[in-house]
């Protein structure tokens, strides 16, 4: 037998563990109704997977594992599931938590199960899936998710196995009965453990009290051909603290903070064992437990074996409780467990004990009385703490030293509680400090979480405004530009044409009359026949070269500044209207120089000629630029401005071309030689025009279509009622009519587009004024009817909302006065009433509609 | 030598090597710590509601930090008045009931079929914890909600209610043990009638 | 049914803190035998009038504290406070000065500084020192063992004593009085231990005060094994007081009295059993108690060899009591889990 280590202090309270060890473990009664907490172990809540109203077979499936820390629930036994809402549940806050209610039908009906025929043919992760989804949790008193613990031997080299049979608490014998009757299902288990495991050695921790169940279990041991070690340890609570039976079997400290798996070991309780054992080889998920009934206050103390979701009150009936002595009733053991006040609280997987205690079995603790700092505590203490120095530190709420002297590494087993001369109640102190420094914890997480919230908000905050002040400024900035383009723009239509053209002009006859020059003065080498010849030559040839290229870069510029005018959008049509305009002014004057010319019958006739024909081109050019301009504008814009537009270009191109053809009958009277051209001119001029004049006709065709279109929409939706189509209608006649309004303005009075306009708005303001009325006709229709829906009626609630909202605030108010003075009582109920009156008329209308 | 000359050279003297030495302790020894805003920052409950009249916490930080009374927190109650009493070494005052009282902690609530969508109380939370878009319903984030109740005014329906947070199983706290008979100078406050009721019971 | 609602453990050890009280006050019975045998009834009657008082002033102060009365009175601590002086008192000083003691104990020491488990200091300790220094005469004037009187066992009578202690001093009962061992030790002039022992009587009748002291070890038994206080202070002040006598004894014999000596007269055992051991003054982990006990040891034989003062056990213990909190903070036990025990109020937990 290996060394037994003992631990520091522990107590020796009253066992009385021989009243409910006298007779065998019995089933207890399957209740009527069964209520299954949907969390019964630590970790994630199972969630539910069955609906009020159904049919549940006997360890059926009700609750799913979800979350890496959980464990699934089954149904107990066979029923209805009758409701799914929050009950009371054991725990020592009394609260209620969500449980399904699952009325029994007394059949007992098994779902289908079996369990694995050899689970060593399983992959681990298999066989641990099969144990998790069969509802194992630690049954010692945690509930701690034994699959997880299984998982152990992935990241930790796991040597030792313990599997904790000490069972330290007075009062509770449901482990010792049960190794002393279903020891085989413990040793299945373990060597189950063990396959998951692969320990190097297995104990088992057993108090010395416990003298019939270490006999048995070393039987059964007998039949395993695992290596177990039964280890028997004196009696002393609190043994069968993980960490203390560790210290006791091993000499090991968990260093603290850490599990036991750090340091190589893995504690089992013996009840999880036999339940693994059930689970694996047999397929029974844990849907029962067996459950100490004890306590002065029931006459037939004793062991049972009962379902999960069973109500104590089952039980206490069984075990003939006495009511009248009945004054505790602690689930758990007599020194961690906690008092119940409510005996329909069901029985969940971690219950082990019931103890229906009676006043003199369990006396009220007396005042506390001062500490005298005798020690007492600190001797009995498991974790070797100053018991008594965290009393002062949680008393006087100093969690901080108290935290410094390791009030986390209390295992709150009340053994200091236990021996206090003067009654303090140390345990309840610590567990209420912890409490308190935990939920400091989590608030200061939660303040800094806020802060940061705060902090990111005000960042964002902060950087919109940046983002819009650099937004505008930037817009700012880009209408400079724009305009600062434009004026560019402007400048290079308006200068580069006669600045850069002038210069290049200048640079052409610059060259033109070294040309000559060199022309000249090659020509005066040729008379004089001199050496040079060839050189001049050569120069003359560069010059006329260079003559060439400055008459190209001019036409070049020339075109260029045509083209760039084209080019430039929208806002330049105006400037474009002024080149076009500015070419024919030229246009003019050329051909008045040209009529002035051929009636002096002058040289230069055939220069002006040229001229004027290049002008024309030119002013042509110009008028198409605009009207190409003129035309991706109006795209853009309402088809009627176009069409205005278009009959503008049209009327001008008219003109223009009225006056060719006075120029051209003038110089065909004068019989002048330029007549043909000028023909060509006036010819293409009428070209112009008729194109003027049918893209004018075109628009105005695709203009009434669409208009008709949407007159025949509405007709069309005049059909199905729909308001919102109306409303659309009626909005679309309102912008439509505006938008003819505006034009109207821009257009001259006396034009006749002007007139064409004003047909069209009252045109439009009738179709408006129709669908309007079409509107209001439907809405009053809707509203007498009482339709059930309508965007109006969203509206009448949101008026409610409010008006509703006014009365409360207005009460509000008035409290306040009330409360201050008696200042503006009466104009403030006043105003109340008629809030009131005004929130209950729309509520009363409201009402109808609902 | 005259003695009082002797005296005023020797002290001269004295103050000056002593105040070397002090000059080049402060900059040799320089505290490196976190600067007392953020200290005091640290304990303030970070609602940002603004009932202590600064809008936030950390500008009431700040103003604790130029000498502003530390009892005008009621989110934080006494714990952080006592926490900052700590931090400040000055005496734990009662909180300043103008500010408003400390209550039980409460988030946020929208009834959500009456909510118009509105977006004010978005604008109004200090955490962003309310989440929506305009004429969409809204609904607040309650584990980001601080319990400021800064949303509640600029609602124009009032469909926002601050509820107490509940009590489940996970945030349940033991309730501290009742104290029995306290014999130190804190417990000064205690009523006859309480000490003479205990005495029965003893008895 | 009306259940209620308690929190864990349900269960409580059947000790009470008054059950404690009157167990100290039971182990110091074969003590006060042993004083009323050799030195007469004076201490008997000290112990009675010494409690009435207590109780008195502890019962005013509870009332003017505004505190349950019943509550604090039935704790028996001011009883085992007076107790404790009148044992340390010599048996026949005056009735006054015994008051004096409870007064300063019950009231200042005790009451003024909150009461029970509050008193920083162990009052019957504040009480004897201050009437040691405030009346060095009467404190002196010890009884001599009724063996060194005349003719043999000359008690003096219950009468007498009440009488003496009541009356006021005569010169009949200066026949009674003489100085202890301690004081003739300290007091020998240039004699070496040897002739000391030799040529003082009081001296060569040590032996009342050995049974005394006898007595006293076996309540301090009786309490080790009631576990009513642990071994460690005890054993540390007598261990470390032994061996700090037994060196300078090897060191000198002639200059310094024999371990034996220290260890048995005067109130080194009633000090190191039932006043080093008060909880609420000493410090608290074993390993502190231990450091506390040697403390005490060493200050006994410093102030007995060195000082002024004839005994040294009240000083001493007075002096570790303002050590004790910070031996606390320096001690903390090593929690489970944790590889050094913590110290100081901070640092890495």
């Amino acid at each position: 037998m290996s060394k037994i280590f003992a631990f520091h202090g522990g107590i020796h309270p009253p066992e009385n563990k021989k009243q409910s060890t006298r007779s065998p473990i019995r089933p207890a009664p399957v209740p009527a109704q069964l209520t299954i907490p949907i969390q019964q172990h630590i970790g994630a809540p199972a969630k539910p997977c069955v609906k009020t109203g159904d049919y549940v077979q006997k360890g059926q499936l009700i609750a799913k594992a979800q979350g890496r820390i959980s464990v699934s629930i089954h149904a107990s036994s066979s029923g209805t599931v009758t409701d799914i809402s929050p009950k009371a549940v054991p725990h020592p806050s009394g609260l209620n938590a969500p449980c399904i209610s699952i009325q029994t039908d007394g059949k007992d009906e098994w779902i289908d199960h079996q369990g694995l025929d050899d689970y060593r043919s399983v992959p681990k992760q298999t066989l641990i899936e099969y144990i998790r989804d069969h509802g194992i949790a630690g049954m010692g008193g945690a509930g701690f998710p034994t699959d997880v613990k299984l998982h152990l031997g992935d990241d930790h080299i796991v040597n030792t196995l313990i599997i904790n049979a000490a069972e330290c608490e007075p009062y509770i014998t449901a482990d010792d009965m049960l190794i002393r009757e279903r020891a085989e299902q413990i040793v299945g288990g373990i060597e189950i453990i063990n396959y998951l495991l692969k320990p190097t050695h297995i104990l088992i921790g057993i108090e010395d009290n416990k003298a019939h169940a270490i006999r048995v279990l070393e039987d059964a041991l007998r039949h395993t051909e695992l290596n177990i070690d039964i280890i028997v340890v004196p009696t002393k609570y609190p043994s069968g603290g993980e960490k203390q039976l560790i210290r006791l079997l091993t000499g090991v400290e968990v260093p603290s903070g850490h599990i036991p798996a750090d340091v190589g070991i893995v504690c089992q309780n013996i009840g999880t064992a036999a339940a693994i054992n059930q689970a694996v080889n047999y397929g029974t998920p844990l849907i029962s437990r067996i459950v100490t009934v004890t306590g002065g206050a029931v006459s037939k103390p004793q062991n049972l074996e009962v379902l999960i979701g069973t109500p104590i009150n089952t039980l206490l009936e069984t075990a003939r409780i006495n009511h009248d002595q009945l004054s505790r009733l602690v689930m758990g053991g007599p020194m961690m467990g906690y008092t119940i006040e409510n005996d329909s609280i069901p029985i969940i997987k971690t219950s082990n004990c019931i103890i229906a205690a009676t006043a003199e079995e369990m006396p009220p603790a007396p005042p506390a009385q001062a500490c005298i700092r005798c020690g007492l505590c600190e001797q009995a203490c498991p974790a070797e703490l100053l018991p008594q120095q965290l009393y002062w530190f949680a008393k006087s709420k100093e969690f901080e030293k108290a935290k410094h002297h390791n009030l986390f590494d209390c295992i709150e087993c009340g053994a200091c509680s236990y021996v206090c001369p003067s009654n303090i109640p140390l345990v309840q102190y610590y567990r209420f400090a912890k409490n308190e420094i935990r939920a400091e914890e989590a608030e200061q997480r939660k303040a800094d979480q806020a802060r940061l919230r705060f902090e990111a908000r005000q960042a964002r905050l902060e950087q919109d405004k940046v983002d819009k002040e650099t937004r505008r400024k930037e817009r700012a900035a880009q209408a400079a530009a724009a305009q600062a383009i434009k004026k560019t723009t402007l400048e290079t239509a308006q200068t580069n044409p006669e600045d850069q053209i002038k210069q290049l002009k200048t640079a052409a006859a610059v060259t033109r009359t070294k040309l000559k020059k060199a022309l000249s003065a090659l020509e005066k080498a040729k008379a004089e026949s001199s050496d040079d010849i060839a050189q001049l030559d050569l120069q003359y040839k560069q010059a006329e070269h260079a003559a060439e290229e400055a008459q190209t870069a001019l036409e070049a510029a020339e075109k260029g500044a045509l083209v760039s005018a084209a080019t430039s959008n929208a806002p330049d049509i105006k400037q474009l209207k002024t080149q076009a305009a500015v070419a024919r002014t030229k246009l003019k004057k050329a051909q008045q120089a040209l009529k002035m010319a051929e009636e002096k019958g002058h040289d230069g006739v055939e220069t002006l000629r040229a001229t004027v024909a290049e002008l024309e081109t030119k002013a042509a050019n110009a008028q198409q630029a605009f009207a190409d301009a003129e035309a991706s504008n109006s795209s853009s814009g309402a088809a009627s401005q176009s069409s205005a537009m278009l009959q503008e270009a049209a009327d001008k191109a008219l003109q223009t071309l009225q006056k060719a053809e006075a120029a051209l009958a003038t110089a065909i009277e004068n019989n002048s030689p330029a007549a043909d051209k000028m023909q060509a001119g006036v010819e293409k001029l009428k070209s112009k025009y008729t194109e003027a004049l049918s893209a004018l006709q075109d628009n105005a065709k695709t203009q009434q279509p669409s208009i008709q279109q949407a007159t025949g929409q509405q007709a069309i939706e005049r059909k199905p009622i729909d308001l919102k189509a109306l409303k659309q209608n009626v909005s679309i006649m309102r912008t439509k009519l505006k938008k003819a309004e505006k034009l109207l303005e821009a257009t001259d009075e006396n034009s006749a587009e002007a007139s064409e306009l004003q047909q069209e708005i009252t045109r439009l303001t009738q179709l408006h004024q129709e669908a309007k009325a079409q509107l209001d006709a439907e809405e009053a229709i809707r509203i007498k009817a009482a339709a059930a829906q309508g965007i109006d009626l969203k509206q009448l609630k949101i008026d409610a909302a409010l008006a509703r909202a006014a009365a409360t605030k207005l009460q509000r108010s008035i409290k306040k006065e009330q409360e201050s003075e008696q200042n503006n009582l009466d104009a403030l109920q006043a105003e109340l009433i008629t809030a009131q009156q005004q929130a209950d008329k729309l509520t009363h209308t409201l009402s109808q509609f609902e | 030598m005259s003695p009082i000359l002797i005296a005023i050279l020797v002290l001269l003297s004295l103050a000056v090597v002593f105040g070397l030495i002090l000059g080049y302790a402060a900059v040799q020894f320089k505290v490196e710590g976190n600067p007392i805003v953020d200290q005091i920052d640290e304990l303030l409950p970070q609602t940002q509601c603004g009932q202590c009249g600064h809008p936030g916490c950390r500008p009431y930080a700040e103003a604790i930090a130029n000498g502003e009374a530390i009892n005008k927190c009621p989110p934080g109650g006494q714990s952080t008045i006592d926490a900052l009493a700590d931090l400040l070494d000055v005496e734990a005052v009662p909180l300043d009931a103008e500010h408003g009282e400390e209550s039980v902690k409460t988030v946020a609530y929208i009834r959500e079929d009456e909510c118009i969508g509105c977006t004010k109380c978005i604008q109004a939370c200090p955490v962003d914890a309310i989440l929506g878009a305009a004429k969409q319903m809204h609904t607040v984030i309650v584990s980001e909600c601080t319990g400021c109740d800064l949303c509640v005014e600029p609602c124009p329906v009032d469909c926002i209610d601050m509820l107490p947070i509940e009590t489940t199983l996970n945030n349940w706290k033991w309730t501290p043990p009742i104290p029995g008979v306290q014999l130190i100078a804190t417990d000064s406050g205690r009523r006859l009638d309480k000490v003479l009721s205990e005495e029965e019971t003893a008895s | 049914m009306a259940l209620i609602r308690i929190t864990s453990p349900h269960v409580h050890k059947p000790v009470n803190t008054a059950g404690i009280m009157r167990l100290v006050i039971l182990a110091t019975l074969p003590g006060l035998l042993a004083m009323t045998f050799f030195f007469g009834w004076g201490t008997l009657i000290n112990i009675i009038w010494a409690s009435l008082l207590a109780v008195t002033f502890e019962a005013i102060c509870i009332k003017a504290r505004n505190r349950p009365l019943y509550f604090y009175l039935k704790d028996y601590s001011a009883i085992l406070t007076a107790v404790l002086i009148a044992l340390a008192l010599p048996p026949f000083v005056p009735w006054w000065l015994t008051a004096v003691a409870v007064f300063v104990a019950i009231v200042v020491a005790k009451q003024l500084y909150g009461g029970i488990g509050q008193n920083p200091f162990n009052p019957a300790m504040v009480a004897y020192a201050l009437v040691l220094i405030s009346f060095p005469l009467e404190m002196t004037r010890w009884t001599a063992p009724f063996m060194l009187q005349g003719d043999g066992w000359n008690i003096l009578g219950f009468v007498d004593t009440l009488q003496l202690i009541f009356g006021g001093w005569s010169e009949h009962a200066d026949a009674f009085t003489s100085a202890t061992p301690l004081d003739v030790m300290r007091h020998r002039g240039g004699l070496t231990t040897e002739e000391a022992w030799r040529a003082s009587d009081v001296l060569a009748n040590v032996g009342a005060w050995h049974a005394v002291s006898a007595a006293y070890f076996m309540g301090g038994i009786l309490l080790l094994y009631k576990k009513i206080f642990s071994w460690h202070t005890p054993a540390a002040v007598l261990i470390s007081l032994g061996a700090m006598s037994t060196l300078f004894y090897v060191i000198s014999p002639d200059t310094y009295a024999d371990p034996f000596f220290h260890l048995t007269v005067g109130g080194t055992i009633l000090g190191a059993f039932f006043i080093a051991t008060d909880p609420v003054s000493s410090a608290t982990s074993n390993k502190g108690k231990i450091w506390f006990g040697i403390g005490i040891g060493v200050l006994i034989f410093t102030i007995r060899t060195w000082g002024n003062y004839p005994d040294a056990v009240a000083f001493s213990i007075l002096l570790m009591n303002l050590a004790a909190p910070f031996i606390d903070q320096y001690t903390q036990p090593r929690t489970y889990g944790h590889k050094a025990p913590n110290s100081g109020l901070k640092g890495k937990a």
